[in-house]
């Protein structure tokens, strides 16, 4: 009986705790889809009566949320390829091939997990200011990938330890040179990784705020969470748009999350161990 | 095979774009920072070489609320030590038991992780909206008319105002951590405690939570250092108001940089966080020897 209440105590509480994370999330996709009646007293915490759907269009055209969906889109999908490369070839160096420096030049990457963007933000302005640079894609890409880039060499680092070097030596005996056995070994054994690196590098640059708030100041390039600043800013009185915005902004981060959950934990997690 | 591996060419080809990327990015710019910190300087004219002044303005002078942001990084936390990673512990103790529904709890209390915290911060911008957001309408249900505050626009709830979404956010993500730890320990420990006779509780207390010391040392530096640089949440829930009171370290190095062109005293913050984040991520690193060091 004891045992029964105890079990009872501790359902309740993991429920409890469910409620907690999962209501402001319905909470949001609720409210992007009502009228501002609806959500400021008439039916606050219910189903929409009526799925208002221009509350979308709204946030999509005269919030130019689509557009900053599209920039988000671009600067997280570059970012990410080019962290892929640069890592990947990077910790080839740093792991397999044999130079002097190497211990240092790896010590001095995995400080970088460690470094917080504060550190940049001023003088990295400073240099795109001068390179004219501020305002456009790369502005954010380039601190984007150097920012990812120790995490995604430490990830990287750890499935390349486990390719045997037998397959390379193979390989060369086969005529590879370096390039070749890099390329048509190492890379495609590397797959495993390529997902967790994007995984990773996918919700730091999807969610960044900091250096897109400074670096971008044209409507033009801003991403999403610059776009939502500014659309709220806008719509003070109107939450349906808002609550829309919200929700664009979060549904492809959550569709990933429901078909690869699994995957994203523990890529999550292959960030934290050593980090 | 040893020609391969000693290719300069490749090596060069392989490590330039990263070291170049690293080196523009991240190691020049926080000498820069360091430089700047010691210059009286507005960003457009010559910046003047001043040694230490904007560093003694920081911890000296009151005008710009540099004590009581550091004060709140601190409070920040603590609470997170205090109060978000023992709910954390406890989640992940209950879930690594093994029970019913263990995978799907998992998933749940990880997804405020996933979410933008500007996303998370406009949500609860409008939870906390003094007329309409849910927190007042909610008590005024209730009959607690009186309990309705401004919650981020008075300063005695702000801060706190704050830090219940970044609760609310990283419970899970310390809860994965320490679950993944749960579950790799192996399970004959537990087989044999149990036979032994030790309850649960003693389980967790003599078994699991000792084996977990290198995941909570983790966690540990992640609470601390998270606290200590925050910034997202805050710059969009109150950008640090009213007149200071939820001000912490960054938002305030961002106002004085990009808000009143000063750039020395910012960067001299700049330096500040950076050395709070390695002194405590090497402190507690000490401090929580392990038997893997």
């Amino acid at each position: 009986m004891a045992r029964y209440i105890k079990g009872s105590v501790m359902y309740l509480l993991l429920l409890i705790w469910t409620g907690i994370n999962l209501f402001p999330i319905y909470w949001m996709f609720t409210f992007s889809l009502k009228t501002n009646p609806e959500i400021f007293g008439e039916n606050i915490i219910g189903l929409p009566r009526e799925w208002l759907w221009e509350n979308y269009s709204a946030a999509l055209d005269a919030g130019n949320i689509g557009m900053y969906f599209v920039n988000s889109a671009i600067v997280t999908f570059i970012t990410i390829l080019l962290t892929m490369f640069f890592s990947m070839m990077a910790s080839y160096a740093l792991m397999r091939m044999e130079w002097k420096g190497r211990k240092l030049s790896n010590n001095i990457f995995m400080l970088g997990l460690t470094v917080p963007i504060h550190a940049a933000i001023l003088p990295v302005f400073i240099l795109l200011r001068d390179l004219k640079m501020t305002n456009s894609y790369q502005a954010l890409i380039i601190p984007y990938t150097a920012f990812a880039l120790a995490m995604a060499i430490m990830i990287c680092q750890s499935f390349i330890e486990n390719i045997p070097r037998e397959l390379e030596e193979a390989a060369c005996i086969d005529g590879c040179g370096t390039f070749g056995i890099f390329g048509r070994i190492i890379i495609p054994l590397m797959k495993p990784a390529i997902s967790t690196v994007s995984i990773f590098t996918f919700l730091q640059a999807w969610n960044e705020l900091m250096f897109a708030v400074i670096f971008i100041s044209d409507s033009q390039y801003r991403t999403l969470t610059v776009g939502i600043q500014a659309l709220s800013g806008a719509y003070t009185t109107k939450w349906g748009p808002i609550g829309a915005a919200l929700v664009i902004a979060t549904f492809p981060t959550l569709i990933l999350y429901c078909f690869m959950n699994k995957k994203i934990q523990e890529s999550l997690l292959a960030g934290a161990i050593k980090g | 095979m040893k020609k391969v591996r000693n290719n300069k060419l490749a090596i060069a080809v392989f490590i330039m774009p990263a070291a170049i990327l690293f080196f523009m990015i991240i190691i020049l710019p926080i000498v820069m920072s360091s430089y700047y910190s010691f210059l009286d300087w507005n960003g457009i004219t010559d910046g003047e070489f001043i040694g230490f002044a904007n560093y003694v303005e920081l911890f000296t002078g009151d005008s710009i609320g540099f004590g009581q942001s550091a004060g709140n990084a601190f409070l920040f936390a603590g609470l997170s030590v205090f109060i978000q990673l023992p709910l954390a512990l406890l989640l992940a103790l209950i879930l690594g038991r093994g029970i019913k529904g263990e995978r799907f709890f998992v998933s749940v209390f990880f997804i405020p992780v996933l979410l933008s915290t500007t996303v998370i911060g406009q949500l609860w911008l409008k939870i906390y909206n003094p007329q309409y957001g849910i927190v007042n309408t909610f008590l005024r249900a209730v009959g607690l008319e009186s309990w309705c505050h401004t919650w981020l626009g008075e300063q005695n709830f702000a801060l706190m105002a704050c830090f219940i979404p970044m609760l609310w956010q990283y419970v899970g993500y310390h809860m994965l951590l320490m679950y993944a730890g749960v579950k790799s320990q192996p399970p004959d420990i537990r087989e044999a405690a149990k036979i032994d006779g030790a309850t649960e509780g003693q389980l967790a207390r003599y078994v699991t939570i000792p084996m977990l010391k290198p995941v909570l040392r983790m966690c540990l530096i992640f609470a601390v250092t998270g606290s200590l640089k925050a910034f997202d949440l805050i710059y969009v829930l109150t950008r640090g108001g009213p007149s200071h009171a939820s001000e912490v370290p960054s938002t305030l190095m961002v106002d004085m940089i990009f808000g009143r062109n000063r750039y020395g005293i910012g960067s001299s913050i700049a330096v500040f966080i950076i050395f709070l984040c390695f002194f405590f991520a090497i402190l507690i690193r000490r401090f929580f020897r392990t038997e893997v060091d």
